[in-house]
C-alpha cells in the first residue's frame, strides 16, 4: 500500500513538475530574450511583460503543486524512491512535451541526453 | 544557430550554482528547526524567520530569475539538463569539502549527468519553430493586445 501511494506520488510530482516546465518555457518564449528586453526598456519593463503573460501563472501553480506534492511524499518517508523516480520521470517527460507542446526539434542528441541524465540522476541516489 | 555569449553561459552556471546553494542553506535551517509536520503548521511559517531560511530562499529566488532567463532564450530540453549538473555539483562539494564518500555507483551516475549536459550542451540551443520566427517586438505587440 505504501509503494502505491509512492508511486502515486511519482506519477503526480512528475507531471505537475513537466506542465510547469512546459507552460514556463512556453510564456518565456512569448516574453523574448529577457536580456535584450532589460537592455532596450530597463528591468520593471521586463517583470511586467512576464507577469502580463497569463500562461506563466499557470506554470508557478504547476510548479507548487510539484513542489507540495513532494513535500507530502516525503512526510510519508520514501525518500530513496520518490526523489529519484520522480526526478528522472521529469526529464524522460519533458522531452516528450517539448517536442509535443513546443514544437522544439528533439533529435537523437537531445533524447541520448534525456536518458543519460535520467539515469544518472538514479544511480546518484543509491 | 545562434551562438551563446559569455553572459548567457553565465546565467546557465546560475542556474546550477543557486539551485545548489539555495538547497543546501534550506536543509542547513530547517535542521535547526526539527521536524514540521502538517499538525504544526505555524513552525513553517516561523521557518522563515530563520537566517539560513531567509538566506535559501533570496537563493532559490535568484535560481528561479535565472531559469527564466534562460528559458526566454533557450529550449526546454537544452536548459533542464543543464539543471541536472546541480546534483554533480551537490556530490562533489560534499566529497571534497565534507569528506563524504562517493560509492562507484554514484561515480558513474556523475559520469551519466555529465555526458548528458555535454551531448546537449555541443548542439544548438535553440531549434526553430513556428514561435521563434516572430520577431521579438512581434510578439511583445500581441502580449500588450
Amino acid at each position: 500500500m505504501k509503494d502505491l501511494h509512492a508511486w502515486a506520488a511519482i506519477a503526480i510530482i512528475g507531471m505537475a513538475a513537466t506542465t510547469g516546465d512546459v507552460l514556463l518555457s512556453y510564456s518565456m518564449k512569448r516574453v523574448g530574450d529577457v536580456g535584450e528586453l532589460w537592455k532596450r526598456r530597463g528591468v520593471l519593463a521586463v517583470i511586467r511583460r512576464v507577469l502580463a503573460t497569463p500562461t506563466f501563472a499557470l506554470g508557478v501553480m504547476a510548479m507548487a503543486v510539484a513542489f507540495y506534492s513532494l513535500l507530502f511524499a516525503l512526510s510519508w518517508g520514501n525518500l530513496s524512491l520518490v526523489v529519484p523516480a520522480s526526478a528522472s520521470l521529469t526529464f524522460v517527460a519533458n522531452a516528450v512535451a517539448a517536442r509535443i507542446f513546443l514544437h522544439e526539434r528533439v533529435g537523437r542528441r537531445r533524447w541520448i541526453a534525456a536518458l543519460l541524465v535520467a539515469g544518472g540522476v538514479v544511480l546518484m541516489a543509491l | 544557430m545562434p551562438q551563446l555569449t559569455f553572459r548567457k553561459y553565465l546565467v546557465l552556471a546560475g542556474i546550477t550554482v543557486f539551485s545548489t546553494a539555495g538547497d543546501s542553506l534550506l536543509a542547513r535551517g530547517m535542521k535547526d528547526l526539527g521536524n514540521v509536520s502538517l499538525h504544526h503548521f505555524s513552525g513553517l511559517l516561523l521557518a522563515v524567520l530563520n537566517p539560513w531560511v531567509t538566506a535559501g530562499i533570496l537563493l532559490l529566488l535568484t535560481f528561479f530569475a535565472c531559469y527564466m532567463s534562460a528559458l526566454s532564450w533557450a529550449d526546454l530540453t537544452y536548459v533542464l539538463p543543464a539543471t541536472s549538473l546541480a546534483y554533480v555539483l551537490v556530490a562533489l562539494v560534499g566529497h571534497f569539502r565534507l569528506h563524504e564518500v562517493i560509492l562507484p555507483a554514484r561515480w558513474l551516475g556523475i559520469a551519466l549527468i555529465t555526458a548528458g549536459v555535454g551531448f546537449v550542451a555541443a548542439g544548438p540551443s535553440v531549434t526553430p519553430s513556428h514561435q521563434h520566427e516572430k520577431s521579438p517586438d512581434a510578439v511583445s505587440q500581441e502580449v500588450r493586445t
